[in-house]
């Protein structure tokens, strides 16, 4: 799949330049212009990127080859994609191959505006899109093979790669049929399948991309070695905002293999013959650092000024009924203070990044989910116009959000080092550049309040976030309306239960520590949040905790659902082992509805151990049925390492976690028996991706509650955590 | 100049002779199924095998590894039990820390033909997956031991 990446990918952008002269043997359906153009005439079909020559090429023998938008980090969109397109196309699944699609508009991401990947968007935007695109591609075969055989277009049949004429028997393949249909006009209206006629949709089928990831063939950024290429490392400012003020390069420059030391703007760049003679040249630097106002940064001190912010009104997110007034006239009223702190997304491919650059073109090797902010980044840095970049996107060892730069570090700055270098080279983060190179899952601090009824039924809620806005200096600030960063409240501002008075508000200091999209966005620390505090009112109405939510969410049937076949597979209100307590969250996000039912205990020093936990998906029609239980696998385990693990503190402005020792994710034998069950529906794709995370963590925690009493309001749920809640008991 | 059997091959390999034998194989050698993932032996996303026995490519200089038996992904048969139970499980998600997982998993496989639960999370414990495929890595190496396995 990912082969000769070089000479294929400039083959075909060659040729998709000029939209299909000088592609011989592939399929190349003229819709890019006139008939897209007819198309959107007649109104049939308003989507944009309804051009079959841009998504799929027929080979002679018949083979399909599908280009895939969507960046393939592990969430199966190189099947999920194909999938869409093979439904409608009668394709033959098992002649699919599926190739990366360059950076073009017409790959853009319908909702972004840009080629890119996330907010768990892939499927639920390339629904009908794609599914045209197939069926666009059928008709004009099937239109094809009618006039080849001087029969009327209804009395034939697409089916399993082939057209067939059922009244004379005779059929002809997709790939005979091709160099006909390509000088077709494109039908209109068309129209998409009735869901009861699936073949491939809604099943479980196997991922393409499996083999090459079982045999070590697959190709990702890290892997990309091209003739003369450099490999470099780059030695970073030690606290962000840092800069170089004098750099002693003698001994770096003398060592055997070093080829090139220049500085460039993010730090010093060591080049070399291999990567671990750059990473001895490096470590051969003398740096000396201006170290600016970031080195005054640290975890605790943050902490401290920011639940100073949680004591002051911040902008309103939401505001329903009178709170202040419920709330000083409840009956009984709560209070609490949680808290989450940074995180590293960690991919397990560290960021990396090849770039040829010469005097008029530069190419782009690299895993990545934000293929045109990359390119127009390279392009700035490199001195060239857009159209002069090239991104070649390669399988990505892990994205969730890091490798969607709003601001291109890695991409940018390995330009830079190209610049210096003026050979190709290969930028590589080492673990350490990578856990320290920012780009953070923002530190949270949340104050909370709520009164309950004589009757224990919740009268008012209102929850104060304190954290960095992700939005703010990037592209994307113009979501910030009215000092709202809609991403900063995801999850808490959208409260589903019902009580009558609400406030949500918000306070976004602003750091020098680069914060970013980190999988499940805000959700990942509203989850947590939302559905503890919840439970806490749960525990102090003196009722069960999913009675309770239960009761609260009687006019939200998808929450419900989710939440009730979650209860109901997990055995809800069954005895447990002794000393082992069942806890049940349940939230919102990306369109998908989950709950999660953890069972969990404490031991004696103090660690938490996860049993079992049940996941209950309502993720609208579902494509695939096995990656969505992927995903939600995946998602748990993710949340549950953020849960009991991970976090990135500063003290000195200078990161303290450096690798997998200090920044330890969860494990083969920490990880619970994890079990998935998915709600049929005819409702629109979902996310699912990112939605799988945000529960688990108070999940865990109501299940430790329950378990022993304690309840834990800051992650990660450590020892030292445990025994501090002990403490406070 | 140092001489590398890999996958039954000689190879004359010029490098410091302190340079990780991962990187020799990455880079010299091209064989990039084998993964740099912590460069600390601490993911377990660079194991191959030397000699018969899981190791982590990243903390043996290629000095070290001249004159062994030197075993990547790449050359463990495309029909091994293990490869075939991976596609059947469906186990990668980004694929990453694959490679690794199932080199690991061969180690153990090969001392012990039919583990429990506990054997496998044992043997696995130190080889990390982001994309959280435990519980598919424990089904693929069940398999693989020819069953279900579903012993506690």
């Amino acid at each position: 799949m990912n082969g000769p990446v070089d000479l294929a990918r400039r083959g075909f952008l060659k040729t998709g330049a000029s939209l299909g002269a000088g592609l011989v043997i592939a399929f190349c359906l003229p819709l890019g212009g006139r008939a897209a153009r007819a198309a959107e005439a007649s109104g049939a079909n308003p989507l944009p990127g309804i051009e079959p020559n841009a998504w799929l090429r027929i080979a002679p023998s018949g083979q399909v080859t599908i280009l895939v938008a969507k960046s393939e980090m592990g969430q199966g969109v190189y099947t999920s994609m194909p999938m869409l397109i093979a439904e409608e196309l009668e394709a033959d699944w098992s002649r699919i191959r599926v190739e990366a699609a360059p950076v073009a508009p017409v790959y853009n991401h319908l909702i972004f505006g840009m080629q890119a990947t996330g907010g768990s968007t892939s499927v639920a935007t390339s629904w009908e899109q794609l599914r045209t695109v197939g069926a666009a591609a059928r008709l004009m075969l099937v239109a094809a093979a009618a006039q080849q055989w001087q029969v009327p277009v209804s009395e034939c049949l697409a089916e399993q790669g082939e057209v067939r004429h059922p009244p004379s028997g005779r059929r002809l393949g997709y790939g005979e049929l091709a160099p006909t249909a390509e000088n077709l006009p494109v039908p209109t209206p068309i129209r998409l399948k009735d869901p009861k006629d699936f073949r491939l949709i809604g099943r479980p089928l196997p991922r393409l991309d499996t083999p090459e990831k079982v045999d070590g063939s697959g190709r990702f950024g890290l892997d990309v070695t091209l003739p003369r290429m450099l490999t470099a490392v780059v030695a970073r400012a030690p606290v962000f905002g840092g800069r170089v003020k004098s750099v002693q390069a003698e001994k770096a420059r003398a060592t055997p293999g070093v080829r090139v030391v220049a500085e460039v703007p993010t730090g010093v760049a060591v080049a070399a013959d291999d990567f671990w003679t750059a990473l001895k040249g490096r470590e051969a630097l003398a740096i000396e650092w201006d170290e600016g106002a970031g080195a005054l940064l640290s975890s605790d001190g943050l902490r401290l000024r920011f639940a100073e912010l949680a004591q002051q009104p911040g902008a309103v997110a939401r505001r329903d009924g009178t709170p202040e007034e419920a709330l000083a006239g409840a009956p009984r009223r709560l209070e609490a203070e949680y808290e989450v702190p940074f995180l590293a997304h960690a991919t397990m491919e560290p960021l990396n990044c090849v770039v040829d650059l010469r005097e008029e073109a530069c190419d782009v090797w690299t895993g990545t989910q934000f293929q045109t902010a990359d390119r127009d980044a390279a392009a700035a840095a490199a001195g060239l116009k857009p159209e002069q970049v090239r991104v070649h996107t390669m399988l990505l060892g892990g994205g969730f959000g890091r490798r969607a730069n709003p601001h291109s570090d890695f991409v940018r700055e390995a330009v830079q080092v190209a610049k210096a270098v003026k050979a190709p080279v290969k930028v590589v983060w080492t673990r350490e550049d990578d856990m320290r190179g920012g780009y953070y899952r923002p530190l949270w601090y949340d104050r909370l309040a709520a009164g309950l009824d004589a009757a224990g039924r919740p009268v008012a809620w209102t929850h104060r976030i304190v954290g960095q806005s992700i939005m703010d200096g990037t592209l994307f600030a113009s979501s910030i309306k009215n000092g709202i960063d809609p991403t900063s409240v995801e999850g808490a501002a959208d409260l589903p239960y019902a009580i009558p008075n609400v406030m949500v508000e918000l306070h976004s200091p602003k750091l020098a520590v680069p914060v970013q999209w980190w999988r499940s966005v805000g959700h990942s620390h509203t989850g947590f949040v939302v559905e503890s505090f919840l439970d806490e009112l749960a525990s102090a109405a003196g009722e069960d905790p999913f009675f309770f939510r239960r009761r609260l969410l009687a006019g939200h049937p998808r929450h419900l659902g989710v939440l009730e076949l979650a209860a109901k597979r997990a055995g809800w209100g069954e005895p447990l082992p002794k000393g082992q307590g069942r806890g049940i969250a349940v939230h919102a996000s990306f369109g998908s509805f989950v709950a999660q039912v953890a069972e969990a205990s404490v031991a004696t020093d103090g660690r938490i151990r996860v049993h079992r936990v049940v996941c209950a998906v309502d993720c609208g029609r579902v494509v695939n049925p096995d990656t969505v239980k992927a995903q939600m696998e995946g998602g748990i385990v993710f949340g549950l390492s953020a849960a009991l693990f991970g976090a990135v503190t500063l003290a000195d402005g200078r990161v303290q976690q450096g690798n997998f020792d200090d920044y330890p994710i969860l494990r083969i034998d920490e990880t619970p028996q994890i079990e998935v069950h998915i709600v049929e529906s005819t409702e629109k794709p979902t996310g699912v991706g990112e939605p799988g995370v945000p529960p688990i963590a108070a999940a865990v925690g109501n299940a430790v509650f329950a378990a022993t009493g304690l309840r834990l309001r800051r992650l990660p749920m450590t020892r030292e955590e445990v025994g501090a809640a002990k403490k406070t008991v | 100049m140092l001489i590398l059997t890999v996958n039954g091959k000689e190879h004359r390999v010029e490098v410091a002779p302190d340079t990780p034998l991962l990187w020799v194989l990455r880079e010299q050698l091209r064989l990039t199924g084998t993964k740099y993932g912590c460069g600390q032996g601490l993911c377990g996303a660079c194991t191959v095998q030397i000699d018969g026995r899981a190791e982590r490519s990243c903390q043996i200089a290629a000095k070290d590894a001249a004159g062994k038996q030197i075993v990547t992904i790449e050359g463990l048969a495309a029909d091994h039990p293990l490869k075939t139970a991976w596609i059947a499980e469906e186990v990668p998600q980004c694929g990453w820390c694959q490679p690794g997982q199932i080199m690991q998993a061969a180690d153990l496989l090969s001392r012990n033909k039919k583990p429990t639960d506990a054997d496998i999370d044992g043997a696995m414990s130190g080889n990390l997956c982001r994309c959280g495929t435990y519980p598919r890595i424990r089904r693929a190496i069940r398999r693989a031991a020819g069953g279900e396995g579903r012993t506690p």
